[in-house]
């Protein structure tokens, strides 16, 4: 029953989106009134219906329904309540459903509660949003139906992947979905101001938070993302330019560029068409991003179940929107006129700077990750890793961290060298003997060095704005920028400092060895097999010293899961303020000896530290942008209600 | 504002070009795994000593005795390895020749291994450093290869066999002359 009635509301919702597009796109013609008072109702009615087809997969999974599909096929009955839960969006049929459940309620709220702009780009956005809606109902109903019923129920689910049984992995997807949908929102208001030729420093106000909130998701997102890969998959690294995780960095450079161009829109009235274009290509990218998770064309470590039909109807999804925003945009050119002008030396010249230099940096990533892709059609097979990405990206990346450290101090519309040229002066001593005095006491390579100095440029920079203010008085957004740049500089810091000095040891040892590695001492104690729920593990318990003082244990295991049977590698973290020990136990040679591998990695934790920080300066800047509307649209209501008193004084005067 | 105009209808072309590959890409057959470079080419020469005292070892000289075989790459310690033993029960019932190579293994675990989940080998030997396995291109546990009559590999199976695989294993088997 609850299968079928979650598979009824969907249906519904669906049909409301086509309602939503019909009254937006012909509610915004002139004589559409009638059919324009259906479009916000429509898009409420379907945010209600669509949150109801998700708690109900919810219920089915929390109640191991067997008798449906999905539930037979990703849960288990053993498997802890929590993961029960989370296996809802733990697989492709669940996550499309929670993709277009955020996107309705995200799309009511729209309707439910932004009054700011004409109401003829409204329509126009919330048709747009309807429109895109309609095609990830089709999508779902059509190739993914997560109500699907089995004629015979079977005795026992098949479990949930191990690895994806945690719980950062838990809330990983529906946070990256938030971003994306946040992303989406954008790219509907753009449609819907390009439409209505109604590209205003206004549209940027009203847009400018779901870019932010997406941003911050997303930022969010790829930290956890990163740590994720981290501690799970048991190699020690932190970004391995996997495609997947391309996916999900290259909407993340298209948002970071779209919230400084919002921002200088909403401020100046200028960079209309570069937030015009942002708006299309940050919305594309999580597109494309999923498109080569989902259809299978990429290979990768994230592995989803692979379908070509979902993949050709994703693409054509692609094709309609991508390309019919592109090509709209291309016939308005002309109406998104360039706006204000400014100077070079100006905080717009800088924010151009970033913008180009972040665009770039996404075209990098998305030829890498396209590369193989292109190559495969003439039959030859490549992999493009860390040496195209890191050095390629650096040579936008390292220039873009020199502006983000003075672009701030400039004032927008012009500015002159002379003003800002103390600290500039400041700023570039920094880095240089930050960088001769780590180039003279340790021998690294050159792209950490150079992090090392631009961390050191920057983090001074990004403070430099609060100098000769009113710490008090300064507004919430402003803090927003100082604190996520601060957090650049940050996880800059923890990258470099990782990449330069992680000491490495990988050695067969017997009970009672001690290892070094870096300023660590570790005794292995034991090697015993331990059991947990539903899987059994090898547990090593590892005796560990800091410079001669004890310091703890670690215990890393071997684990195997016997449903679905898989072994994971569960490493040991050990977390100083200045960096972690990591620890993995491996198999056991025929001697008796136990593989170990143990990294003392300095600093590592400040990347994810500093991640945390860019996205909690996201969220200070979207209290501060949107209290701030609030405040306007309060004195804006004082104005009117006075002019009213007034007439309405005249008037009796009058009489 | 005309600049601007032709970049558009630019990253129009680019977006249809994209497009285009996407969609030549989805159409053609997906190869998964990473293949071994060592398709095609005739099987390093190796000795391994008998992981088991009840039957003889591996040569590369037993692999190009005429007859196509399945060299099936395994240990002891491997889960999956266990998954896929009905299958290559399967596969020797219809009338496979599998030799196996047990990964750095010790003699008794092979031994109790193969005893409980059964063993479908008539030859099995013993790689202790991974020596031979890398040498065939093989980088985890458990991959089964087809070797031809002449000791040539013709195809590489990455991951434990599911009941799904083994008519294209026979179908691979088959075309290498058996």
């Amino acid at each position: 029953m609850i299968a079928e009635f979650g598979l009824v509301a969907l249906w519904l919702a669906a049909a409301l989106a086509g309602l939503q597009l019909v009254a937006g796109f012909f509610g915004m013609r002139e004589g559409g009134e009638q059919v324009a008072a259906l479009a916000r109702p429509a898009a409420l009615v379907q945010a209600l219906l669509c949150g109801l087809s998700f708690l109900a997969l919810i219920y089915l999974f929390a109640t191991t329904d067997l008798s449906v599909k999905l539930v037979a096929a990703n849960s288990h009955s053993a498997k802890p309540m929590i993961f029960k839960l989370a296996g809802t969006w733990g697989n492709h049929e669940g996550s499309m459903l929670l993709w277009i459940t955020v996107m309705a309620l995200a799309g009511g709220l729209i309707a439910a509660l932004e009054r700011r702009l004409p109401e003829r780009t409204m329509l126009a956005t919330l048709g747009a949003q309807g429109f895109l809606a309609l095609g990830f109902y089709a999508f779902i109903l059509f190739t993914s139906n997560p109500f699907e019923r089995l004629p015979l129920p079977p005795v026992e689910g098949n479990g949930l992947n191990p690895l994806l049984q945690d719980i950062g992995q838990a809330f990983h997807p529906p946070n990256l979905y938030v971003g994306y949908v946040g992303l989406s929102v954008a790219f509907s208001f753009v449609v819907g101001a390009l439409l209505t030729r109604q590209v205003t420093p206004e549209f940027a106000r009203v847009m400018r938070p779901w870019v932010l909130g997406a941003w911050v998701f997303l930022t969010i997102g790829i930290t956890a993302g990163s740590y994720w890969a981290y501690y799970e998959l048991g190699w020690g690294g932190w970004w391995f330019w996997d495609p997947v995780e391309n996916a999900a960095l290259m909407p993340w450079l298209a948002a970071t560029a779209l919230l400084h161009s919002v921002s200088v829109l909403a401020a100046r009235d200028a960079l209309r068409a570069w937030t015009v274009m942002l708006g299309v290509v940050a919305f594309s990218m999580s597109m494309v991003g999923t498109f080569l998770v989902r259809s299978g064309i990429l290979t990768s470590v994230h592995a989803f179940a692979v379908d070509p039909e979902r993949g050709s109807f994703i693409l054509m999804l692609l094709a309609l929107y991508i390309g019919g925003a592109l090509v709209l945009f291309a016939t308005r050119a002309g109406t998104v006129a360039e706006g204000e002008r400014f100077s070079i030396l100006s905080r717009e010249g800088a924010l151009v700077v970033n913008n180009v230099a972040l665009s770039a940096i996404l075209g990098i990533v998305l030829l890498g990750t396209l590369y193989p892709l292109l190559t495969e059609a003439f039959d030859v097979r490549v992999s493009v890793g860390p040496p195209y990405f890191n050095p390629v990206a650096a040579i936008f990346f390292l220039p873009m961290l020199v502006v983000l450290a003075i672009g701030p101090l400039l004032r927008w519309r012009g500015d002159s060298f002379a003003r800002i040229r103390i600290p500039v002066i400041i700023l570039a001593a920094i880095a240089v003997v930050t960088l001769l005095a780590v180039w003279l006491l340790a021998d690294i390579d050159l792209l950490p060095l150079l992090g090392l100095a631009l961390a050191a440029m920057v983090a001074v920079g990004s403070v430099l704005p609060l100098r000769g203010r009113s710490l008090r008085r300064l507004p919430i957004a402003v803090w927003g920028m100082v604190i996520a740049h601060l957090g650049v500089a940050v996880a800059l810091f923890g990258m470099a400092a990782d990449t330069a000095f992680q000491q490495e040891r990988l050695v067969a040892a017997s009970v009672g060895d001690v290892i070094e590695d870096g300023p660590w001492q570790v005794e292995l104690r034991s090697v015993k097999p331990v059991a947990g729920p539903n899987w059994t593990a090898i547990e090593a318990d590892l005796g560990l010293t800091y410079k001669g003082a004890p310091a703890g244990e670690a215990k890393p295991q071997a684990r195997s899961f016997w449903s679905p049977p898989t072994e994971t590698s569960e490493v040991a973290l050990v977390t100083r303020w200045n960096g972690q020990l990591y620890a993995a136990l491996g198999n056991q040679a025929e001697d008796g000896r136990w593989q170990l591998r143990l990294w003392w990695k300095p600093f590592v934790t400040w990347i994810w530290y500093g991640g945390l920080l860019i996205a909690l300066g996201g969220v200070l800047s979207i209290i501060g942008r949107v209290s701030g509307d609030l405040r306007r649209r309060v004195a804006a209501r004082k104005i009117a209600d006075r002019k009213a008193d007034e007439e309405a004084l005249a008037a009796g005067a009058g009489a | 504002m005309k600049g601007l105009r032709y970049f558009l209808w630019g990253l129009v072309a680019l977006a249809a070009g994209l497009f285009g590959l996407f969609a030549y890409q989805l159409t053609q057959p997906k190869d998964e795994f990473v293949e071994s470079a060592m398709i095609g080419q005739p099987i390093p020469a190796f000795d391994l000593r008998p992981a088991l005292e009840s039957q003889p070892g591996l040569s590369s000289a037993d692999l190009a005795d005429g007859q196509p075989k399945l060299v099936n790459i395994f240990a002891s310690w491997c889960v999956p390895c266990r998954a896929e033993a009905p299958q290559l029960e399967t596969l020797r019932d219809s009338g496979a020749e599998i030799v196996g190579i047990a990964i750095r293994d010790r003699p008794e675990d092979v031994a109790a291994f193969l005893q409980v989940y059964g063993n479908p080998f008539t030859r099995v030997g013993a790689d202790d450093i991974s020596e031979v396995q890398l040498s065939l291109g093989s980088s985890g546990v458990p991959e089964t290869f087809v070797v031809d009559g002449n000791g040539v590999i013709t195809y590489q199976h990455i991951g434990d066999i599911r009941p799904e695989h083994v008519p294209g294993i026979l179908a691979r088997l088959r075309e290498a002359g058996a």
